[in-house]
């Protein structure tokens, strides 16, 4: 089953036409990576499929639902952790976590039960009553995502999830994100490209607004000629610029 | 439900900032404090009389209501500038629940402001009088002025200019014009009328004549505090909501 479909997508910015016509299909429980230079397109894609920004034109469905006439639809069953990270940074671990699945909806006791649960399961308890403000960036943004997974999401978009974080602290989120697969639909954009094709089932390139490349990282590979992922993203990315210029 | 929440998220953040405790509760206290002393050291009848207890107090609650606006405009101007505000624009949180949310926990810390003032008020000689319940309670349309600048000012400037707004600029316009300090009469001409203009004085006005049971003085002056709340407040509410949509 389909859980976004995306039907002749435009986004336009006064005379700047950051998405172009995008028809992308993600399939249910996939982790799907979306790459790109800066300015291809991927972050407004994403602000238009999480309800951010309407689009120009066209339409997406999250789970079946219209991002244009059923936002709020769309936004009870997806979550996103934003790029940076994206905490409340004086309440505490668990208040962070309290506080998000209460405005998803969650009485005082689910939303208790839920936070017990997932402190376990990101190895949080320790550091539960800590300020948000007073954690590292690895730990912040592992609560970041934490606060995402909270409502229990059909669809979450990860945007830039380990940018800016060391190695180690990278290398943890991975394993996180890892465990989420098959469990949800996960929309991931990365500018590492290790990243993406190490974690994700399918991986599509934008460059200029358009989708110019989709498959696996097997596929896209063979498709560039390359034994190299970046070098294979390099040459994808490249045609699509080379023919729009 | 969902608005309660966020109220409640914004309370803690606003709370735990020292600043709050600072600006919202020492710094009143401490000017009401230290004019009670200079006035009583100085001869009966030879000090100004905006400084007697009975009308300093009423003014200083209101001073420090302008607190308000930095605080309110802090919150949402930090929210803004940081990828939280991304998290709660793709929640289920509707724009009123934004504005009620950011709104709401500011009136208790209003009202809370406004009694710890005029109790320390009893210590240097402000007779207890049922009175002072009703300053109180003038006082929230006093409050709402602030925080619906608070809330216009957060939505439209970034987190370092609405410092210089809202902590300096705003609080000392307020407290110029506000006949709390010096009466504007004394100075008079454009001053006077830019006064009689602004919400301030009307605002130092309903809260003297609540405190003091000069009950047919009250609304003249409050229907101006009123009036600028709902304008205010109507004007925060839009742009705020298109801010949102243009997000």
């Amino acid at each position: 089953m389909e859980a976004i479909r995306t039907e002749n997508l435009v986004k336009k910015y006064k005379d700047k036409t950051a998405v172009k016509g995008l028809d992308l299909t993600v399939h249910q429980g996939e982790l799907y990576a979306l790459l790109g230079v800066n300015g291809a397109g991927k972050s407004t894609t994403i602000k238009m499929l999480s309800c951010l920004t309407q689009p120009t034109s066209g339409d997406a469905f999250v789970m079946g639902h219209s991002v244009v006439k059923e936002a709020d639809q769309v936004k009870a069953i997806m979550n996103v952790s934003p790029q940076e990270t994206a905490v409340a940074a004086k309440l505490s671990v668990r208040e962070n976590l309290e506080f998000i699945a209460r405005i998803y909806g969650c009485d005082k006791k689910q939303a208790r039960e839920k936070t017990d649960q997932i402190l376990e399961e990101f190895s949080m308890q320790e550091i539960e009553k800590s300020r948000a403000a007073t954690l590292s960036g690895g730990w912040q943004r592992r609560l970041s995502i934490a606060m995402a997974l909270i409502t229990q999401p059909q669809v979450l978009f990860l945007d830039e999830p380990t940018l800016g974080l060391d190695v180690l602290a990278r290398r943890e989120l991975w394993s996180v994100i890892e465990k989420l697969k098959g469990k949800m639909t996960i929309i991931l954009t990365t500018h590492y490209l290790e990243e993406a094709e190490s974690l994700s089932d399918r991986i599509g390139i934008m460059a200029k607004g358009v989708l110019c490349a989709e498959g696996t990282a097997a596929e896209l590979k063979a498709k560039a000629g390359c034994d190299d992922f970046e070098e294979a993203f390099i040459k994808l990315a490249e045609e699509v610029n080379s023919n729009i210029r | 439900m969902r608005m309660l929440t966020f109220a409640s998220r914004n309370t803690k953040e606003i709370l735990r900032d020292i600043l709050t405790l600072i600006f919202g509760i020492a710094f009143p206290i401490v000017l009401l404090v230290l004019l009670s002393m200079i006035n009583k050291s100085i001869p009966q009848g030879y000090g100004p009389d905006l400084f007697q207890i009975e009308k300093l107090t009423p003014g200083i609650t209101v001073f420090g209501l302008s607190f308000l606006s930095l605080f309110s405009s802090m919150l949402i101007a930090k929210d803004r500038t940081t990828s939280f505000v991304l998290r709660l624009f793709t929640s289920p949180l509707k724009p009123s629940d934004f504005i009620l949310g950011y709104t709401l926990p500011m009136i208790p810390m209003a009202i809370i402001q406004s009694v710890i003032c005029y109790l320390a008020a009893m210590i240097f000689g402000l007779e207890f009088s049922a009175n002072i319940f009703l300053a109180v309670a003038v006082n929230i349309p006093i409050a709402l002025v602030f925080i619906a600048l608070g809330l216009l000012f957060g939505t439209i400037l970034s987190e370092k200019a609405v410092g210089g707004v809202c902590g300096a600029l705003l609080t000392n316009l307020s407290a110029w014009f506000s006949n709390i300090w010096f009466d504007t009469a004394m100075v008079g001409g454009a001053f006077k009328k830019v006064a009689d203009c602004l919400p301030f004085s009307h605002a130092v006005a309903a809260a003297r004549a609540a405190a003091a049971g000069d009950y047919s003085a009250i609304m003249p002056d409050l229907w101006w505090v009123i009036g600028y709340a709902v304008v205010l407040l109507v004007a925060a509410i839009a742009v705020f909501s298109v801010k949102l949509k243009k997000h």
